[in-house]
């Protein structure tokens, strides 16, 4: 079971001709990021992740564009040799669309980093700095039995990671990614190692647990390093000789599997986690086929092992919905047929209402997966599909290869545990509105369906019986803000991307004014659905740094409410001039006549599609919506025009 | 396995190591033999050679290496 993780088992295999494949990157023109995505996306092992890297920082140094892959600069520092670990790092960060730059100072020069205001990390003004520490780099000492001398000594390791935030954040306002750390298995008394205060296994528990807690709170991010070494086992993890011959860090043949956490997290902080599960049916969630063997015949449920494995996977599945996970089934099979078990197998956890989607046709997969990201408004590459077929797995990787498709082992008793394993969904962080998520899409049926029945779009919005909410960020909206400028695609102007520190030190720059926007109507509250960040081009000017807003909320005239925010304060403070642009991206065709419809006068047009807007505030006409308007903070004309 | 097996799986090892298809192994090569073999790639070297034949080399075996030859020898004497 170790090689579904440590050979990553949930990817297809390496293609035969790889080699050849890698050599088409060096001869190719146009840009390559697909190619190389594509090549990332398969079970590379160690040095076949070399391989690609040095092919990715080839073309790098040849000019070569990488897009759609999206740049990332991460120091790593770290006080054991991570230069094997570097280059399965990019190959890897290419594999969920990133084209990482890894800034990699001399070895164990941590503190130095940190510290020094012109380190070569502090210089490079990183995105992120990954701490690729061990338990070796803590200042622990044993104290076996003494709860006191155990209690310094976690309070120093605290401190020295805390030193290191802080110096980070002060010296060049990075994000900070923060190991947990692996206990080696080597004990000194036994069990008792782990009740025992002082012990090494003592040490590292309690400052895991810490560490988990503060970094998270302090909108920073964990990678839970120890979570991986236990999954996979602590003894093969920790590799005394690789150690002695080299420092490094852990067995050479969890690179893969560390790079792909590590990817992840970088992939998570800038939006690209996936956000919905779309379920094959017969022998993926149940055992057999419906249309074969009736609600009788199929397998699911306890009582035979075959059943509780079907289980297994409705069971996770359900699970991740409550996480705010959005499930859709996409099945060849007669619709009605389809829905049959859902509604009389008694043993079924899931059932019709969990799903946002549910496409039950004869058409071909690929096809009716287009139809779910349509419905959803979601782009192919925000879904995963689980499918126990492999024909339909690689029908839909070669023909849709944005969307994850996990290989599945013979037995569906580790269906549910590869899907887990594959960490689609990975998350930085986790807001109120991830919770209600599934929700959401569920009440936008209704609402569409609402909206038939009401015919015009104007009793329909009132009948809504909306509430729009405006404020300035904040620490409190601070995760939900970072998760949105990160998530957004679609409708998004700018797609600028900002980290936790960035979004924070927005908060008290007093040539910013910023909006965060929550809306409820009457089938619930629909949580934070805009944000907007304007900056004081010149005493007189807002220029529209960024204006973004949730696809759910499309057509409610939100828009138009948020433009006559901005000029109530705008007003206020003397500022007569807005100007905004639109940066065309592969995903953001929706927004290209925002700022025509919400009267802005086109300015100059790039011809890579970017368009420049203004709007004087004087000509501004103002659109009236059936709202309920509440406005909070302040913002008055020392706060934005102090600087 | 016989030895001209050992050369061949050998050669294939170095081929994926070191990423070039050209490379063919002697008794005779040497690190300075081969573009990109250093420290580094010497240590993905060994755990790929574990990793093929099934075996494990002590931290004292891999420090006397010096050649191709000394390689296929080990692998030889375990295999």
């Amino acid at each position: 079971m170790k090689t579904l993780f440590t050979e990553l088992r949930w990817l297809p295999t390496v293609p035969e001709n790889f080699g050849i494949l890698l050599k088409a990157l060096e001869t190719s023109s146009g840009p390559i990021g697909r190619n190389i995505q594509f090549l990332a996306a398969h079970r590379l092992d160690l040095n076949q992740l070399t391989r690609l890297a040095k092919a990715i920082g080839k073309a790098k140094s040849e000019g070569k564009q990488l897009e759609p892959l999206v740049k990332f600069k991460l120091a790593v520092v770290s006080n054991s040799t991570i230069d094997l670990i570097v280059p399965a790092l990019v190959a890897s960060a290419a594999r969920y669309g990133i084209a990482l730059d890894v800034i990699q100072p001399s070895y164990d020069q941590v503190a130095q980093e940190a510290l020094t205001p012109n380190s070569r990390v502090n210089n490079a003004k990183p995105d992120a700095v990954l701490f690729a520490l061990d338990y070796r780099a803590l200042p622990l000492k044993f104290s076996v039995g003494d709860s006191t001398a155990c209690n310094a000594s976690l309070e120093d390791a605290m401190s020295y990671l805390q030193m290191l935030q802080t110096a980070i954040k002060s010296n060049c306002g990075a994000l900070c990614i923060f190991q947990t750390f692996a206990a080696p298995p080597e004990n000194l008394f036994g069990s008792l190692d782990r009740a025992l205060p002082g012990t090494q296994r003592y040490l590292l528990d309690s400052i895991n647990r810490q560490l988990a807690v503060s970094a998270v709170a302090s909108g920073d991010v964990l990678f839970d390093v120890a979570g991986i070494a236990e999954t996979v086992g602590l003894a093969d993890w920790h590799n005394p000789r690789s150690w002695n011959m080299a420092k490094i860090p852990f067995a050479e043949e969890f690179v893969p599997l560390y790079a792909d956490g590590a990817a992840r997290i970088v992939a998570a902080i800038r939006g690209k986690s996936r956000r919905v599960l779309i379920l094959d049916l017969d022998n993926t969630i149940w055992g057999g086929v419906i249309g074969d063997d009736g609600v009788e015949g199929i397998k699911v449920g306890q009582g035979d092992a075959g059943g509780e494995a079907h289980l297994a996977v409705q069971k996770l599945a359900l699970d991740l919905r409550q996480r705010g996970i959005v499930l859709a089934v996409s099945s060849k099979n007669t619709d009605e047929v389809a829905r049959a078990p859902f509604i009389h197998h008694p043993e079924m956890l899931l059932k019709l209402d969990h799903f946002a989607v549910f496409q039950a046709n004869w058409n071909d997969k690929a096809s009716n997966i287009v139809a779910i990201a349509e419905e959803l408004s979601l782009g192919l590459d925000a879904l995963v599909l689980l499918d126990d077929n492999p024909a339909e797995r690689g029908l839909v990787r070669s023909l849709l290869p944005q969307v994850a498709v996990p290989e599945l082992p013979d037995d569906p008793a580790d269906y549910a545990r590869t899907l887990s394993a594959a960490g689609y969904f990975e998350a930085v962080s986790f807001t109120a509105e991830d919770l209600k998520r599934a929700d959401f899409y569920q009440e936008s049926a209704k609402r569409a369906t609402m909206m038939k029945q009401h015919g015009g779009v104007e009793a329909y919005l009132a009948s809504l019986d909306m509430t729009i909410t405006f404020q300035p960020f904040d620490a409190t909206g601070r995760k939900r803000i970072v998760q949105l400028i990160n998530k957004s695609n679609q409708y998004n102007l700018t797609t600028r991307r900002y980290t936790d520190p960035e979004v924070a030190a927005l908060e008290n720059d007093p040539s910013a004014f910023t909006l965060q926007v929550r809306l409820a109507d009457i089938f619930g509250d629909l949580g934070m659905i805009s944000v907007v960040i304007c900056r004081l081009f010149d005493r007189v000017t807002w220029e529209i740094d960024t204006w973004l807003m949730s696809c759910r909320v499309l057509g409610r005239k939100v828009e138009n409410l948020v433009l006559n925010e901005i000029i109530k304060h705008a007003r206020a403070i003397g500022v007569s001039r807005l100007t905004g642009t639109y940066r065309p991206t592969s995903r953001n065709e929706l927004v290209k006549d925002h700022y025509a419809k919400l009267g802005f006068k086109k300015v100059t047009e790039e011809n890579t599609g970017l368009t420049r807007w203004e709007l004087m505030i004087e000509e501004a006409k103002l659109e009236e919506a059936p709202v309920k308007i509440i406005s909070q903070g302040v913002f008055t004309e020392d706060r934005v025009l102090a600087s | 396995m016989g030895r001209a097996g050992i050369y061949e799986q050998l050669t294939q090892v170095f081929r994926d190591v070191f990423g070039d298809d050209s490379i063919k192994v002697t008794p005779e090569m040497t690190a300075k033999d081969v573009e990109g073999w250093d420290s580094l790639s010497n240590i993905r070297l060994i755990v790929t050679i574990e990793k093929t034949f099934k075996v494990k080399f002590t931290t004292s075996e891999i420090g006397k290496l010096e050649k191709v030859g000394d390689l296929a020898a080990l692998i030889e004497e375990r295999c």
